[in-house]
């Protein structure tokens, strides 16, 4: 189980993730980036200060939605994540494809100038 | 020394076999990075034997055994059933991942990147993915 919260500030989505994303729970972080993307959202920050444990299920999610952000030009910047989670982001080399920074501060900062 | 562990096949029980691993290499100072990254592998493992191997049925059941020795740690993956071959699973490469929109399919790259030997031993009443990983050499 996953609890995401959502915060609209100056116009950017803060989307929080909470917990363990795995094969059980990646389809919560799946609905949420897909709603925000239905509903509009040009700029996304996913803040992942309580996200403790990211699996390939959780991995794929993001990276499927790589192309669909560029199409339409939405900027998503992911954050704070955990050593460990960011493990598991570098070994698959998605820490390349994927703009990570440390702090959510930082990621308002660069969203804009993306 | 050995430990074992047995559930349903359902994808809420990932959580506690997350646990029961880290906890026991935990037991055997092993360090928490490389926990880590252990404990990720057997997940990726149990989570495509329950999904794609027994349709999440939760009258099946898996078995994670580990058998922590000098220099390997080694993890037994045990169900029953056909055997789901991760050895022969085709893995996508990234770039069709994010083409396709597919959103599974990486898990086993990283088990790859992370144990050192992944073998699948069918035995006449179950199927074992065994996973080793040489743990003082890295």
């Amino acid at each position: 189980m996953i609890d995401i919260t959502k915060n609209v500030d100056d116009g950017v989505l803060v989307l929080g993730v909470v917990g363990d994303v795995d094969a059980s729970s990646s389809i919560e972080l799946d609905n949420a980036i897909k709603e925000a993307l239905e509903e509009g959202s040009q700029k996304i920050i996913v803040n992942c200060k309580n996200l403790s444990y990211i699996s390939s299920a959780g991995l794929g999610v993001f990276m499927s939605y790589i192309q669909e952000l560029e199409s339409k030009n939405v900027k998503m910047v992911i954050c704070h994540l955990n050593e460990k989670v960011e493990g598991v982001f570098q070994i698959l080399g998605l820490d390349q494809l994927l703009k990570i920074v440390s702090s959510e501060d930082e990621a308002k900062k660069i969203i804009n100038e993306l | 020394m050995n430990y074992s562990y047995k559930v349903p096949c359902t994808k809420e029980k990932l959580k506690d076999i997350r646990h029961f691993i880290s906890d026991v290499l935990s037991k055997h100072g092993i360090p928490e990075v490389q926990i880590s990254t252990l404990v990720l592998a057997v997940d990726e493992v149990c989570a495509n034997l329950i999904i794609h191997g027994h349709d999440c049925n939760p009258n099946d059941s898996i078995e994670i055994s580990i058998a922590v020795k000098d220099d390997v740690i080694v993890f037994d993956i045990i169900d029953e059933g056909d055997v789901f071959d991760i050895e022969k699973y085709q893995e996508p490469s990234l770039g069709e991942i994010i083409k396709k929109k597919r959103k599974g399919g990486i898990g086993l790259i990283l088990v790859r990147k992370i144990m050192d030997k992944i073998e699948v031993i069918p035995k006449d009443d179950c199927n074992i993915c065994r996973l080793t990983k040489n743990y003082k050499s890295s």
